[in-house]
Formats: C-alpha cells, sequence, structure tokens
C-alpha cells in the first residue's frame, strides 16, 4: 500500500504559504489596523467640531441642540440615572436574543427535519413577522403579566424570525452529493444533521444572528416607546421620551449615544463571533487570494 | 434504489437459469431513467457485473454513465426496470433494504469534500459514521491518505488544496474503508498524466491485492484500456449500452502494457466503438 508521492510540491507549498501569512509583522499588522481606523476617527473629530463650531457661532440654544461638550457633561452627570436604564435595555435585548437564538435553531431544526412541521409552523412565524412590532406591542402589554415580560417579548417577536428562517435555509441549501455521500455510508438522519446540515447551515445561521441582534435592540426600544404610558418604564427608551418631555435635550442626547454605542457593540460582537466561527473555511471569513 | 426481496429472487432465479458463469454481482435489468424535465437518461440499460471485475463505462458527455453509477449506488430509483444483487447473502445486507450500503464506497465527479473539514476529518467520515472515534480510525485514515500521496496535508482544508488534490482526498474517502464494491465517477480526469498513470497502477495494484470489483467511469479510451477486462461502450440520447468489449489481457499490467501490440488492438476497437456510438447518438 505504499505509494510514493508525485506532487506533495502543492502540499508543501501550501504549508510554506500559511507559515508566511502568520509571520507577517505584528508591527505591520497592527500599521494596518490603526490605518483602517484613522479614516473613521478622523471623521468623527471632524464632525464633532463641526458639531461645536455650528452650535457656538449661531448661538443654538441647548434645549434645541445641545454641544456635544454638553451632551458628554450630561452623560457624567446623569450616569445615575441612566446607567440603571442601560441596564435594563441591555437585559432584555441580550436575554430576548439569547431565546430567539435557541427558540429560532430549536424550531429550524424541527421544520427542516419534518415538513409537517414546517408546514403547520412556517405561515404563523412570517405572519407574526409580518405584522409590525408596534401594532402588536399595546396587545402584547395587556396580556403579559409585566412590562418587562411584554418588553422582553416584543424583542423576542423581532429577533426570533432572521435566526429561523436564515437556519432553515443553512438546512436545506445541503450539497445533494454529500447528502448523497451521507445516505450511501449509511448515516442516520441524526449523524446527517450533527455532521453535515448543521455545519452547513452555520454561516446562514451567523447571518441571521448580525440581523438578529440589532433588531433585538431595535425592538426592545420600540416597545418601551408602546409601554411608556403604561408607566413603569425604566429602560433608555423611557429616560429618552422622559427627558423629551422635560426639554431635557442633554440628556436625551447622553441617553442616545448609549442606544448607538450598544448598536455598535452587538454589531462588533456578532460580527467577530460569526468571523471566528468561519475564518477556516467560509468564503465571507476569508481574503481572496489569487 | 430500493430493491424489493421479489427483484432479488426474481435476479436470482435469471442468474442461475440462463447464465452459466458465476452469478452476478449486481445485475441492472431493463432499466431506464427518466429525469423530471422529460430527458432520457438512460433507456433498457442492461448490464450484469461480475465479482471482481474491473469494469469501465466509456461512453461520450451526456450518456448517462453517472445517472447508471448512482442508480447502481441506490442513490436515485430508476424509473422502470430493476437493480439486484443476486449473490448478496443475507448476512452481508445490515441495513436489511436490499441496499449495498455496508460495503459499497463512490468518488464522485465532483470532489464533494465537506469546506468546514480538514483533509483528515474528510477521510475520516466514513468510519465515522460508522461509529468508529477518531483514535481508532487514525491509522486507517492515514494510510488511505498515504495511498493518494497526501499524508502531508492532513491538516489542511479543501479550500487550501488544488482541484487534483481534492480528487484524490475523495479517492482516500472512498479507499478509507476498504469497500467490496468501487464505483468511480471520473476520478482522475482532473489529474495531470503522470499523476493519472500514477494513480492508475496504484488503483490496480489495490485492486488485485484486495480483490474489489470496480466500476470506472471514464472518457478516456486508453484509461479504459489500461485498467479494465471488460469495457462497456455508450452511447447517449437515449442513454444505453451499445457495445461489451472484454479486455483479455493478463493482469498485472505494468507500463510496458501501454506501450504492447494488445494494449493498441483494444484501444483501436474501443475507439471504433466509441466513434460509432457518437454517431448513433442523436445530437444534443
Ligand atoms: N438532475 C437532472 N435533471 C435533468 N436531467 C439530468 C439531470 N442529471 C442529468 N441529466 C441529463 O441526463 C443525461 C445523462 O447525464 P449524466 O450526468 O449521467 O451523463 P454522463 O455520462 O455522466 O456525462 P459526463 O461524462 O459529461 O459526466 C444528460 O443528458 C443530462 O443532461
Ligand atoms: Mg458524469
Amino acid at each position: 500500500m505504499t505509494m510514493a508521492t508525485v506532487d506533495n510540491q502543492h502540499s508543501l507549498s501550501g504549508e510554506k504559504n500559511r507559515k508566511a501569512t502568520k509571520s507577517l509583522p505584528e508591527a505591520a499588522r497592527w500599521i494596518s489596523v490603526a490605518g483602517r481606523m484613522a479614516i473613521p476617527l478622523m471623521m468623527l473629530v471632524l464632525l464633532i467640531t463641526a458639531w461645536s463650531l455650528y452650535v457656538w457661532a449661531f448661538d443654538v440654544p441647548h434645549y434645541i441642540l445641545p454641544s456635544p461638550m454638553r451632551v458628554a457633561v450630561a452623560l457624567y452627570t446623569d450616569w445615575p440615572i441612566l446607567a440603571p436604564a442601560l441596564l435594563v435595555t441591555l437585559k432584555i435585548t441580550f436575554t430576548a436574543l439569547t431565546i430567539a437564538l435557541v427558540g429560532g435553531v430549536a424550531l429550524a431544526v424541527l421544520m427542516a427535519q419534518s415538513r409537517i412541521a414546517e408546514r403547520a409552523l412556517y405561515p404563523y412565524a412570517v405572519i407574526l413577522q409580518v405584522t409590525p412590532i408596534v401594532a402588536i406591542a399595546p396587545l402584547i402589554l395587556i396580556y403579559a403579566p409585566s412590562t418587562q415580560a411584554a418588553l422582553l417579548i416584543c424583542a423576542w417577536i423581532v429577533a426570533f424570525f432572521p435566526i429561523l428562517s436564515n437556519t432553515v435555509q443553512g438546512l436545506k441549501s445541503t450539497d445533494h452529493n454529500l447528502l448523497n455521500l451521507f445516505e450511501l455510508y449509511g448515516a442516520s438522519r441524526w449523524q446527517t444533521l450533527v455532521y453535515l446540515k448543521m455545519p452547513n447551515a452555520l454561516p446562514y445561521f451567523l447571518a441571521g444572528l448580525k440581523i438578529a441582534g440589532g433588531l433585538a435592540l431595535i425592538a426592545a426600544v420600540v416597545a418601551e416607546f408602546a409601554a411608556g404610558s403604561a408607566g413603569a418604564g425604566s429602560g433608555l427608551a423611557f429616560r429618552l421620551l422622559e427627558s423629551q418631555f422635560r426639554l431635557n435635550i442633554p440628556r436625551l442626547f447622553a441617553a442616545l449615544f448609549l442606544l448607538s454605542l450598544t448598536g455598535v457593540a452587538i454589531f462588533l460582537t456578532t460580527n467577530t463571533i460569526s468571523y471566528l466561527l468561519l475564518r477556516k473555511w467560509h468564503e465571507s471569513a476569508l481574503k481572496r487570494e489569487n | 434504489m430500493k430493491t424489493s426481496p421479489t427483484d432479488r429472487n426474481d435476479a436470482l432465479g435469471q442468474a442461475t437459469g440462463t447464465v452459466a458463469k458465476a452469478p452476478a454481482l449486481v445485475s441492472l435489468k431493463n432499466v431506464s431513467k427518466t429525469f423530471a424535465n422529460g430527458t432520457v437518461a438512460l433507456r433498457d440499460m442492461s448490464l450484469d457485473i461480475s465479482r471482481g471485475d474491473f469494469v469501465s463505462l466509456l461512453g461520450p458527455s451526456g450518456c448517462g454513465k453517472s445517472t447508471a453509477l448512482r442508480i447502481i449506488a441506490g442513490l436515485g430509483d430508476a424509473s422502470s426496470g430493476s437493480l439486484a444483487w443476486p449473490v448478496r447473502s443475507p448476512v452481508d445486507d445490515k441495513s436489511g433494504t436490499g441496499g449495498p450500503n455496508q460495503d459499497i464506497s463512490f468518488v464522485f465527479q465532483e470532489p464533494t469534500l465537506m469546506p468546514w473539514a480538514s483533509v483528515f476529518s474528510n477521510v475520516y467520515l466514513p468510519l465515522r459514521l460508522k461509529g468508529l472515534s477518531r483514535t481508532a480510525a487514525r491509522e486507517d485514515v492515514m494510510d488511505a491518505l498515504q495511498m493518494v500521496g497526501l499524508e502531508s496535508s492532513a491538516g489542511s482544508y479543501p479550500r487550501e488544496l488544488s482541484g487534483g488534490m481534492k480528487m484524490r482526498v475523495s479517492i482516500a474517502r472512498a479507499l478509507v474503508t476498504k469497500p467490496k464494491l468501487l464505483l468511480m465517477d471520473e476520478p482522475f480526469a482532473a489529474l495531470d498524466e503522470i499523476t493519472r498513470f500514477k494513480l492508475n497502477n496504484d488503483l490496480l495494484h489495490l485492486w488485485e491485492k484486495f480483490g474489489w470489483t470496480v466500476i470506472f467511469v471514464t472518457h478516456s479510451v486508453f484509461e479504459s484500456v489500461y485498467l479494465s477486462n471488460r469495457i462497456i461502450v455508450m452511447a447517449a440520447r437515449p442513454g444505453r449500452v451499445v457495445q461489451d468489449i472484454a479486455v483479455d489481457a493478463p493482469y498485472p499490467r505494468e507500463e510496458e502494457f501501454r506501450t504492447s501490440d494488445t494494449y493498441n488492438d483494444y484501444c483501436r476497437q474501443a475507439s471504433q466503438a466509441l466513434h460509432s456510438a457518437m454517431e448513433v447518438s442523436e445530437p444534443a
């Protein structure tokens, strides 16, 4: 069974290439990272300067447009009010996202395994998704045991669908020849699911997760707006509305800033997770090397 | 295609009744395949393959070679006709479906690797599906990789390999189970000539050593003559068998065989058969 290796040059040179990219000097990589960050940072500085100049030059009253400095001060002084609110929003968003993730994947697996389950459930998932959340929120507020629970349900409804539909799509788009191969080797349904369909669905699922992350935050805020009149609000959205009523515009901006920051953080986190899981093999995480 | 017990009995009766030599390992009877879009890929194809044979399916592109191979593997049903495994004992038939699952390997026309798994994991797959642990399978997997000259690439991912290397991984995955019946769909088409010749020889050695049965699809007259003891020439539209050439040259065949007169004669014969197959094929 011994066979000479005729064109091992391929594999050897492949090895070399990998090492080369790894041993790329750390310094050079940092420079390239810094280079990529430089432009957005400069843009930020430019915008803030322009904003400050505008407020200063036209003497805009702070209850119309506060200067960036005032917003920063509000962020600092109102932190005892804003921090708990941020925490509440974060908690709702991430709890909703987690439940959506578990529920979405579980339901997707069920639907991919059973045609009957798919026919029975998918239409309702779609209906839930296409009905605007603001329209359902008041109802949910009535039926849910607490406002917190209502917010959670709203955020969940919105975050759940992209994960479900993407994962279903991923589970179903398995290469037919690979399915044939599994059949040929007598793989059980379970083996086919775990070794073939799930890895195949991973990039789809992650794309769904990226969308769901952003949507969960949006839904948490929107639902809180809808719940605003129902009192008991203590999330960032409620603080936002409250600041607006009181014409405390610097605090409104500070709350807004925290919301954006949360959104960006979610975006970066899901992107990083996606990159880490796919970098070895999926086109989306790979540089094109020609 | 799932053969029912009655099919198998029929085929067995047929085989013992009319064929004098050993009963066929696998037998296609009047198999036709029409795809959903109306394409008739095979019409009335009948073929008996004996145990231990090295059979080549030779024919123009689109004549249904891959389709026939799939049907033999039990992937996709024939539209009509039957597939039978006359000499299969019930003991062999672990799955109880009459299917050949336990000891068939298939090399698809495309490499068909899992992009998320390393070369090692791809070759390990058939053993993993049988429940072998990674450590228990390690030796077999490395042996199979060595057969195709890729043991140093075990940790690479498919995207890091050339087209020919991917194909060799796919061949290693087929060999790792030491199958009784090996179905290969143009496995060497993407390889350079030297590697192809080497793998031709390697495959012949393995075939002789382990007494496998091989059904080998190819476009190449030369390859089919060099490797097989039987060449089935097929014509297209509809796909069917037009000639059955027995290559009566002794094994082991070495490189000298490629320059011998016998080899040339058979090449000429197969070539002519292929040409006439092209003529009787309706234009695509
Ligand atoms: N899924 C399909 N749906 C419809 N027609 C198909 C399908 N698969 C194959 N065919 C048709 O069936 C015929 C036989 O296809 P097959 O793949 O078996 O050819 P082949 O002999 O393997 O060709 P090649 O040598 O090019 O691989 C072709 O005419 C093709 O167009
Ligand atoms: Mg083919």
